[in-house]
């Protein structure tokens, strides 16, 4: 048994419920998919631990978080609602971009959660100019967390961001949530090494691997670079191995590209059971309260779904606001 | 048109008021940072910010790693955390590399976000040809971005309008996309007002009034037009010069009065023909005014090549001259 961590069992359980929040309204979103309601949605499962965890570091009203698609846990874990979550899936009215975005494109000024876009790496050069931003007001002790896949490190914008941060000693922490899967593409066409973290040392940054299916290692790995890049010791980069266990989106098949085998084969390291079961062990969750909690988890989720269901579509009319803060003419008549 | 605070002016060419304006939104707002290549220890390869990392320190005039996708991103960041960035890509040649950030990111910030995060950005750019500057030193790029909802695009020709416009581009909570003819850098000279003011974005101007002829156009190009209309005056031809100074969005009233008034339109610009601005305005005025029309709407633009070149004669291929545009201006009053 691993020694308990620093963290309270209330902050245990809190990650615990998070990961199970993750999982339940990822699956409900494919449930609304299948069942024709909504026309997409797209997945996390398997990044449940790093999410919950970072997010653990992560100082609510403070900290500004640039994420990428992925990252349900993540936005759930730094304050999104599951409404809001549910907002974004049903692409109603009252959603943050009022239904122009694809589910999981989550924008919140008030959490301090970037507008999300779907083109890869595209977030990483605003996430270090917003810690531009914060360092250029000696707004000491507020940092950065952005959050990329393994894919996004191939980018020309990841190498640029990760430069111009290391250049300028920004508070910045660049979180890879390394699932070995492009959508189809094997990690092992997507670079020569297997190790992002150790790219860090070409950069000048310090750079560390963990364990992204063990959420109290990835919260201690994301907490120490946080406290780092608050505390005006730089930019760090961090890289959680967690893994990939449905298909890129509903849209996906990936078994055209991997073996159902393989992602049997990873099961065994699939966080939420494997978080359960420790937390167990310590002694802060016995199995009656899991059951609890997961029943609380759903009946929320349950809720959510029936509350955003019943909001309304955006007008129609909507297409045509905010395109510019005075209005959308191109001919000024 | 212009909210002139002081009735004062000063000579001076379009870098010189380029700089002016610079200096003073640096002077005036601390939110105000300028990034790009070499523009902090070299003061900009055209010398427009020539001093200002003595008086502003590097913190606020950036010379970036040689990566434009990231000095545009980066600006993207810094314009929706509350700074007002200005962001220059050294030659518009160079832009390519960031064009998903501005047009994928920055026109779309606010759009996609609902307002929840704005993008009040504006990148700079020197562009355009007769400068012996080749494949990659002379491109006009203004018709690869006009297409984009979301961003707006200005091109002034004179130092006055160089000044008001880029202040308005400054205070404007929106992405805008300045574009500075090089060729006219030092060229074109002017009295600019002193003190602050502001020219709206979006507003044409009649740089020289006539009743027998429309020719639109900017940039370098509108000096020369302006100069052949001259020719045609002492020919007792009358011809009316408007000035587009904003492309996106674009004087729609401006151009239609005009033409109204002329019922001939011609429009010239440097940037080649196909797909060009010249073919929006087309378009504009056959829907709307087809039939105050007495001659067809005629396009002298560049040439649908990649580029003009680097030897003398396939450069002066490419760009168009006062003469050839005069020859134009002639057959169309004369149709």
């Amino acid at each position: 048994m691993k020694t308990k961590p620093r963290l309270t069992d209330e902050q245990l359980i809190a990650i615990f419920r998070t990961m199970l929040m993750q999982r339940t309204l990822e699956n409900r979103g494919f449930q609304l998919n299948r069942q024709g309601k909504i026309p997409f949605a797209s997945a996390s499962e398997g990044h449940e631990a790093v999410q919950a965890g970072a997010a653990m570091a992560f100082e609510r009203g403070k900290d500004i978080l640039v994420p990428y698609y992925r990252d349900l846990g993540l936005a759930l874990g730094i304050g999104l609602t599951p409404y809001e979550v549910l907002l974004s899936l049903f692409a109603r009215a009252a959603d943050h971009s009022a239904g122009r975005q694809f589910p999981h494109h989550y924008a919140s000024r008030r959490l301090g959660l970037h507008t999300i876009s779907s083109i890869i790496a595209a977030q990483l050069p605003h996430a270090v100019g917003a810690a531009f931003a914060l360092q250029y007001r000696g707004e000491a002790g507020r940092a950065v967390l952005t959050t990329f896949g393994d894919g996004a490190t191939s980018e020309g914008e990841w190498h640029e961001s990760v430069n111009f941060a290391a250049v300028h000693k920004l508070p910045i922490v660049f979180l890879c949530e390394n699932n070995e899967w492009a959508i189809s593409t094997p990690l092992a066409r997507q670079m020569g090494q297997p190790d992002v973290y150790k790219r860090a040392e070409g950069y000048g940054l310090p750079g560390a691997a963990v364990d992204g299916m063990d959420p109290i290692a990835c919260y201690e790995a994301v907490d120490e670079a946080m406290r780092r890049a608050r505390s005006g010791g730089g930019p760090s980069l961090v890289e959680a191995k967690c893994y990939r266990f449905l298909s890129h989106t509903t849209d996906d098949d990936d078994r055209t590209y991997r073996s159902p085998d393989e992602v049997k084969a990873r099961r065994k390291d699939d966080p939420v059971p494997c978080f359960e079961r420790l937390l167990a062990e310590y002694g802060v969750l016995n199995a009656e309260q899991a059951e609890a909690l997961k029943r609380s988890v759903l009946e929320e989720t349950n809720d959510a779904t029936d509350r955003a269901e019943a909001m309304v579509y955006p007008d129609a009319a909507d297409l045509y606001e905010k395109v510019y803060a005075e209005g959308w003419e191109p001919w000024i008549v | 048109m212009a909210v002139v605070s002081s009735t004062n002016s000063t000579v001076m060419n379009n870098v010189e008021a380029v700089r002016a304006t610079l200096y003073e939104a640096m002077k005036n707002d601390e939110r105000t940072v300028i990034l790009g290549e070499d523009v902090g220890a070299r003061g900009n390869v055209f010398l427009i910010t020539k001093d200002f990392i003595g008086e502003f320190g590097e913190r606020r005039v950036i010379d970036t790693p040689i990566a434009e996708a990231s000095i545009v991103g980066i600006a993207v960041g810094m314009a929706m955390e509350g700074l007002r960035p200005i962001a220059e890509i050294q030659f518009a040649d160079f832009i390519y590399p960031s064009f998903n950030q501005i047009v994928g990111e920055a026109a779309k910030i606010r759009y996609r976000s609902n307002g929840e995060y704005t993008c009040p950005l504006v990148i700079r750019t020197p562009y355009g040809g007769g400068v012996r500057g080749a494949l990659s030193h002379s491109v006009s790029i203004e018709a690869l971005f006009y297409h984009v909802p979301g961003l707006k695009i200005v091109a002034p020709a004179f130092p006055d309008d160089v000044k008001g416009l880029l202040n308005a581009a400054i205070d404007d909570p929106d992405p805008v996309l300045f574009l500075e003819h090089k060729k006219t850098y030092r060229l074109i000279k002017g009295e600019v007002p002193d003190g602050h003011y502001t020219i709206p974005l979006g507003k044409a101007n009649i740089r020289k009034a006539g009743t027998q002829l429309t020719v639109v156009s900017y940039g370098l190009y509108l000096h020369w037009a302006l100069e052949a209309a001259e020719r045609l005056a002492q020919e007792g031809l009358s011809v009316e010069v408007l000035d587009l100074r904003s492309i996106r969005p674009m004087d729609k009233t401006a151009i239609l009065n005009s033409v109204e008034k002329t019922r001939k339109l011609l429009i010239v610009h440097e940037d080649n023909k196909f797909g060009g601005i010249g073919a929006e305005i087309s378009a504009m005025v056959a829907e709307e005014a087809l039939f105050s029309l007495d001659a067809p709407i005629r396009r002298l633009c560049g040439p649908d090549v990649p580029s003009m070149g680097y030897a003398l004669p396939l450069e002066e291929e490419f760009m168009s001259s006062p003469a050839e545009m005069a020859d134009a201006m002639r057959a169309m009053v004369k149709f």
